[in-house]
């Protein structure tokens, strides 16, 4: 059984320039350290692949159990060149939600 | 100085596309000291600039007239003092249509107090050499090509504007926090050593600059992340204290939630390094910073930490970069992907029989794989929308785009229904520069009699 980002943690993208930045705030605080295992930025850059080139840098905010995703050349060339509809691309936080992660955590685990 | 231990300011507008009336609800309910109107994105300022270009009198962000006339006289009857980028590329002219509003709604003779020196176009000119930040080229490359150059102003200036006692300060570019953070230093007397208030202050600005991205808005998902009253959404509103305690709240009896999941994700929106969050009043570092719920939507934000502001300025430069045309065309029912996309074909080779070539090219399936891409792994929708778009630096090019799309009427596949108009826009594209603070010299005037 898998579990998706979706269903442990929130999520909004921002952008700057060619680069959009994701975060994934955990709803619970007992499913961070699982979060920071499982949720890399290999496996995002993987989610991504259709959309983003990369490279993706992850940061980690523990004091808001959040982790930052920075993905970059992620915005068709950026908000003002872009050929895309979503030119800021505030709907790509849901393929960041979409992301299914292995070995969840058991509950009272 | 002010007396003032802690004051109340409110955000009116996050964007000049933003909603009007819950400005007003909060300059009538929102017991403010401060209104701020954010209103500029970052090619906005280059888009005013070729207005002004046009039309001396122009260059101000044009929903200046309606937000102004909407809250100037809850405003002025509240002594609730307004500060605003909406000078965008035009600060003066957006003080005088300021003054005309209040005039014409009965006001008076409102004076206003304005920030220049943002526009470095003629400076960055003169200096090739400066670097464009996202793709590490000597500025040299988009040079005939510059349309504006504005440097992004800190809350110093701001501060400055407020000291005159002008009821309405107007700028053109400067950091969304700094709009915030100017009251502060004006009410409070904080200084660029107090660190930690500088934080407090930053942190604030940014998680009020988007408005309702706060109180919300961008937030909602239906059974997972209810919010109350949507439709009646209330704006953000700051209770900052002179020894930095921040509460976020928002206009009593509106819709929305303040609390510390939508503050969580303000805060994190546009930033990177969160250690690292660079604006020209410090650097602002949110890894010891706490959000804790102190009421019914009410947050207070504590613990924010910043380094002094670095010695540059981030530096917008606008720069034409051709024309991008659109073209969309519906298909449903049996087969409708599969004809969708022989139109995208047909509409492709038209375009190359005519000798048109585009630097950038893409076909969206609408309903399938427009925003996250990935077509072939995607499942067959009942109905799709076809669109093309193209950017090129020959307009009829563009044009062409959504021509030969609403040909496929009756040049296409069967069925083809819903063609737009061809669609052509300019493309203002926008870099970034670093610049010296020494080349940069920002400066107050005032429109009216003090």
């Amino acid at each position: 059984m898998s579990v998706r980002v979706y269903d442990l943690a929130h999520s909004r993208a921002g952008d700057k320039g060619n680069t959009s930045n994701i975060s994934v705030i955990c709803y619970d605080a007992k499913d961070w350290d699982f979060l920071c295992r499982e949720l890399t930025s290999e496996r995002v850059l993987h989610a991504f692949r259709h959309i983003a080139k990369g490279p993706v840098r992850r940061y980690e905010i523990p004091n808001l159990k959040a982790l930052n995703f920075v993905i970059d050349n992620a915005l068709g060339g950026g908000v003002t060149r872009s050929l895309a509809q979503d030119i800021h691309g505030k709907s790509l936080s849901n393929v960041m939600l979409g992301i299914e992660l292995p070995d969840p955590p058991r509950a009272g685990a | 100085m002010g007396a003032r231990k802690s004051i109340r300011i409110g955000a009116g507008a996050g964007t000049s596309d933003d909603r009007m009336v819950p400005a007003l609800e909060m300059a009538e309910r929102g017991d403010l000291d401060y209104l701020v109107f954010e209103c500029l994105a970052e090619r906005t300022v280059a888009r005013e600039n070729l207005a002004r270009t046009k039309d001396p009198d122009a260059g101000y962000t044009p929903s200046l007239h309606e937000r102004l006339r909407l809250v100037l006289p809850a405003c002025m009857q509240q002594k609730v003092r307004i500060v605003s980028n909406m000078g965008a590329a035009n600060p003066l002219g957006g003080a005088r249509a300021a003054r005309r509003e209040a005039r014409e709604l009965g006001l008076g003779d409102v004076p206003v107090a304005v920030v220049l020196g943002d526009d470095v176009t003629s400076v960055v000119r003169h200096h090739p050499e400066l670097t464009i930040l996202e793709t590490g080229e000597p500025l040299e490359a988009i040079m005939p090509k510059i349309a504006s150059a504005n440097a992004y102003l800190g809350a110093d200036v701001i501060c400055e504007a407020l000291n005159t006692g002008a009821p309405i300060v107007l700028t053109g570019r400067v950091a969304d926090p700094s709009l915030f953070i100017a009251p502060m230093l004006h009410e409070f007397g904080w200084s660029y050593e107090d660190y930690s208030l500088l934080a407090q202050g930053t942190a604030t600005g940014h998680l009020l600059e988007c408005t309702a991205s706060v109180s919300g808005g961008c937030f909602g998902w239906p059974g997972k992340k209810e919010v109350p009253d949507l439709a009646r959404l209330g704006y953000p509103i700051g209770v900052v204290s002179d020894d930095g305690s921040v509460i976020i709240t928002k206009t009593p009896g509106s819709g929305g939630r303040v609390d510390v999941m939508t503050c969580t994700e303000q805060l994190i929106y546009e930033m990177h390094d969160p250690t690292a969050y660079i604006t020209p009043d410090c650097v602002l570092d949110i890894t010891g910073l706490s959000l804790t719920q102190a009421g019914p939507d009410q947050v207070r934000v504590a613990g924010a930490q910043a380094r002094p502001r670095t010695d540059t300025l981030k530096v917008t430069i606008g720069y034409a970069e051709g024309y991008i045309g659109e073209g969309e065309v519906s298909y449903g029912g049996i087969d409708a992907v599969a004809r969708a996309k022989w139109a995208a074909e047909v509409v492709q080779e038209r375009l190359r029989l005519r000798g048109f070539t585009y630097e950038d090219f893409r076909v969206d399936l609408i309903g399938m794989s427009s925003l996250h891409g990935d077509p072939d792994s995607r499942p067959e929708p009942y109905e799709v929308r076809l669109r093309l778009a193209g950017r090129t630096d020959n307009r009829k090019a563009a044009h062409a785009i959504g021509f030969e799309t609403r040909a496929m009427h009756i040049n296409g596949p069967g069925g083809a229904g819903g063609a737009c108009e061809p669609r052509v826009r300019d493309v203002l594209a926008v870099k970034s520069v670093l610049l010296p603070r020494r080349f940069v010299n920002p400066q107050i005037a005032v429109e009216g009699e003090l």
